[in-house]
């Protein structure tokens, strides 16, 4: 019978630390284990997420950024109560997405021929998500230039960019070489998830998202609530690095 | 060439629920076993801690625990006149990956199936004739009966500690319990979970319709229990994070909480991770298994002899791994014959979601567990005459909310528009007052002659062997079956007070984009003719004695249930068969 290597596991945490399970076949340090008599427990050999760091664009370029600022104050426009998309990191969630494994495609097939298919048998492109925002993004300031005197999307007036959304969103405007409203349903679709989703990922700053909506966040225990009917939970949200009112003097 | 491990008695392919349960049984008579898992180790403190298991992002959105399809994925295609294409991104379904397989994140509902549902075809024709049945609907019996599998089921409701209120003990219809199930004999091992506000509601608006509601029988327990191998499972503390997630609070039954650190200790098993087998080998006679090819991380390729082989991958890789061992003839639908890849099923959902008054209604709905819920089973199975409505088949409807996860979970009633400050106030405004069930409609799938498995002529996985290819669609009898079920629940959510409903039918093409359940079935079915099934009754090879094929790819046609617990109840039925004939006289333990 053969001991645990623990060892082995816990190099494959590290792996896992990435975010890319892709690595379990293909990094070197990653080997198959035998395990018989105990379970293979070590301490500390979890993979907690890291957090986004803050700081330039990993993705964007200055242009891209502010496009995407742009975007994200449209699709959640800031009001009296909640900030809008880019004030709550939306442009930063998104950067970092497509600057990770998700812009990528890491552990996607990507083996060709890539051919042209029914829209119910999926996406079929080389092209990732980044790739995909590069094109788009340069289509969109292409677009708004030739049209509105050749100013850039983040450069229109806030009523201009609706226009140009809305125009996009009916197939009105169209983008060079890209699919606008395809494109378009992307970013909304990306916004609002870097709105929802834990603060580590740089959107939803300060769970201003969840505190809208009145979502506790990662908590998990509410035994004393599950019978408690319609009554409003009263406990403001945690993250999963905790809250800010922890650590504030 | 192949480095050759120590030949062992038993080797199992697939380290989930039913590879861990064969093993349990198994060196429980003194065999020396081996289990290959594809994927990597992973238990509850290691992998998903309550400090970070409940990020949606991560795990639902970014499938962090399920198999990476550049690992190994399919091509699809919704008919034989149409270019298959490979699945690049996960949609339709999530192939599981790792020790404890889908009873890693799956929601755990456990249900049985009627007992109607296995000798489906006999029923069916003795009560409405064949001419009531589509003429390309290739649906059987299973070739076991359901007080056959009585015993088994119990096994496995009380190895998970299973929560419920039974509704038929021994044949007496008992209150509040489902009175349609088949007769069990004993109560669930614990009581019901609690049920939240909006499950409550959809009770009662039920009952108020005429119906009998339930609470869905769950994996998530109500209590502490602790298990026939001693093991000990705690409360769950309603998270809302079962589904895609791992439970870190050991509330959750999965092999990992309800048999994996009993058998560990056993010194006649080890386990294998990020061990792949890529082929069953045969002798040259082809009628007897001599083990298994598997390739670890490195890429290094090992032979891992053994007088029996237990397959228990996931459904769609037991098929494809047959078709790539050349075990039993593939399935041809155009002269209809041959087995392996036949009568591949999945399960027909839908939902409708209420909006109600915010003013009126706060739901909490992310205090939830992923099989919590109030459900009706009226038009499941042929619990009612389908003879008027001109299909056969059902489901289980019920509010079955299993969170309010963020990125998903913030609707906006139809109409609004989907961003901009009225979407953004639309959000706000009905977060915590929207009904969202999810799988409220959970409807059978039947079997079709031209819905089936073969390999791919095109894609090839990284190994360079073709890969499998899904041919399927929606038929018009799981259409009208659909509609049926998905109006009925509309009322009952409207009686629940909604103000505004989003009415979602299933409709074709079948989409592979759109999650639908895990519950892919069929492929490698059992049976009690060679001609129409790769397995006989008791899940062994008719080719290939000395191989018994594991879970839901054995289910001639789907019933509208969740399948688990029926697989776990085949798994434990398998078992038995081996332990107390095989065992003794090892062969064909049924004449073909």
């Amino acid at each position: 019978m053969s001991e645990a290597t623990q060892t082995t596991i816990r190099f494959r945490r590290r792996e896992l630390l990435a975010g890319t399970a892709m690595l379990i076949f293909s990094a070197t340090t990653v080997r198959a284990a035998t395990i018989a008599g105990q379970l293979p427990w070590a301490p500390n050999a979890g993979d907690p997420p890291a957090r986004v760091k803050l700081g330039p664009w990993e993705f964007f370029n200055g242009d891209e950024g502010r496009a995407v600022e742009a975007l994200a104050d449209c699709i959640i426009p800031p009001d009296s109560e909640t900030p809008g998309g880019k004030d709550s990191g939306c442009a930063v969630f998104i950067d970092r997405q497509l600057a990770g494994p998700y812009g990528r495609q890491e552990g996607l097939y990507l083996r060709p021929p890539f051919q042209i298919g029914a829209k119910n048998q999926g996406h079929q492109s080389e092209k990732g998500p980044a790739q995909a925002y590069r094109e788009g993004l340069a289509a969109l300031d292409g677009a708004c230039k030739q049209q509105c005197g050749g100013k850039t999307f983040a450069e229109l007036s806030d009523d201009d960019r609706v226009g140009v959304l809305k125009a996009l969103e009916k197939s009105e405007l169209k983008l060079e070489g890209v699919d606008g409203k395809s494109f378009f349903a992307q970013v909304v679709k990306d916004v609002q998830m870097g709105f929802f989703a834990d603060p580590i990922y740089g959107g939803n700053r300060d769970m201003v998202a969840w505190k809208m909506i009145g979502y506790p966040g990662a908590r998990y225990n509410y035994l004393d609530w599950v019978s408690r009917h319609n009554e409003r939970f009263p406990l403001p949200p945690v993250g999963m690095t905790g809250s800010a009112q922890w650590t504030r003097s | 060439m192949s480095r050759r491990l120590p030949r062992k008695d038993v080797v199992i392919v697939g380290f989930g629920w039913t590879g861990a349960i064969i093993a349990n049984e198994l060196t429980d008579e003194g065999l020396d076993v081996i289990a290959l898992e594809r994927g990597p180790w992973r238990d509850a403190p290691t992998d998903f801690p309550p400090g970070y298991m409940q990020d949606e992002l991560r795990y639902r959105i970014r499938h962090e625990l399920f198999l990476r399809p550049d690992q190994l994925t399919f091509t699809f295609r919704n008919n034989m006149g149409q270019t298959a294409l490979p699945i690049r991104s996960w949609g339709a379904f999530m192939p599981p990956n790792g020790v404890g397989g889908g009873g890693v994140h799956w929601n755990a509902e456990m249900w049985r199936f009627l007992p109607s549902d296995f000798v489906l075809k006999t029923h069916l024709t003795e009560r409405y004739g064949a001419a009531f049945l589509p003429a390309d609907m290739t649906i059987q019996d299973w070739g076991v009966t359901y007080d056959e599998l009585e015993p088994h089921y119990d096994r496995f409701e009380y190895l998970c500690g299973t929560s419920g209120t039974a509704g038929n003990l021994r044949g007496k219809i008992r209150d509040g319990g489902n009175p349609f199930e088949g007769p069990r004999s004993r109560p669930y091992p614990t009581p019901a979970q609690a049920q939240p506000f909006s499950h409550t509601l959809f009770g009662k608006a039920a009952r108020e319709l005429g119906y009998k509601p339930f609470p869905q029988p769950s994996g998530n327990l109500s209590q502490a229990y602790t298990n026939p191998l001693g093991l000990r499972l705690g409360p769950c503390t309603y998270c809302g994070f079962c589904e895609w997630f791992g439970c870190s609070n050991y509330s959750k039954a999965s092999p990992q909480t309800t048999i994996l650190p009993f058998l560990i200790r056993k010194s006649n098993f080890s386990l294998r991770d990020n061990s792949e087998v890529i082929r069953i080998n045969v002798d040259r006679s082809g009628k007897r298994a001599t083990g298994v090819t598997f390739v670890d991380s490195s890429g290094e390729e090992w032979e891992q002899q053994a007088d029996l082989v237990i397959l228990s991958a996931y459904a769609l890789f037991n098929v494809q791994l047959l078709l790539h061992s050349q075990i039993g003839q593939p399935y041809d639908p155009v002269t209809n014959t041959g087995v392996v890849g036949r009568n591949y099923t999945h399960q027909t959902i839908s939902s409708v979601n209420g909006f109600f008054d915010n003013k009126k209604f706060n739901f909490n709905p992310f205090i939830a567990s992923g099989s919590i819920g109030m459900c009706i089973d009226e038009f499941n199975g042929d619990n009612f005459d389908h003879g008027p409505h001109g299909f056969v088949g059902g489901g289980y409807v019920g509010q079955v909310q299993t969170g309010a996860r963020p990125i998903e979970s913030t609707l906006v009633p139809p109409g609004t528009p989907s961003w901009g400050a009225e979407w953004k106030k639309a959000v706000k405004d009905n977060y915590l007052s929207t009904v969202k069930p999810g799988t409220g409609v959970h409807g059978s799938f039947y079997a079709y002659r031209d819905i089936y498995l073969d390999l791919d002529p095109t894609y090839k996985d990284r190994f360079g062997r073709p890969l499998m290819r899904i041919t399927m669609d929606l038929k018009e009898n799981e259409i009208k079956q659909n509609k049926f079920l998905t109006d009925k629940f509309a009322e009952i959510v409207k009686a629940m007070g909604a103000e505004k409903l989003a009415v979602q039918y299933r409709t074709a093409p079948y989409d592979i984009t759109t999650y639908q359940t895990t519950h892919l079935n069929g492929g490698a079915i059992m049976g009690t003719d060679p001609k129409t099934s790769v397995l006989n009754r008791y899940l062994q090879s008719w080719d290939v004695p000395n191989l018994f094929v594991m879970g839901a790819s054995a289910f001639p046609q789907n019933a509208g249930y969740n399948p688990t617990l029926t697989v776990g109840a085949l798994a434990y039925w398998s078992a038995a068969a081996i332990r107390n004939q095989y065992l003794k006289n090892p062969g064909r333990l049924v004449d073909a």
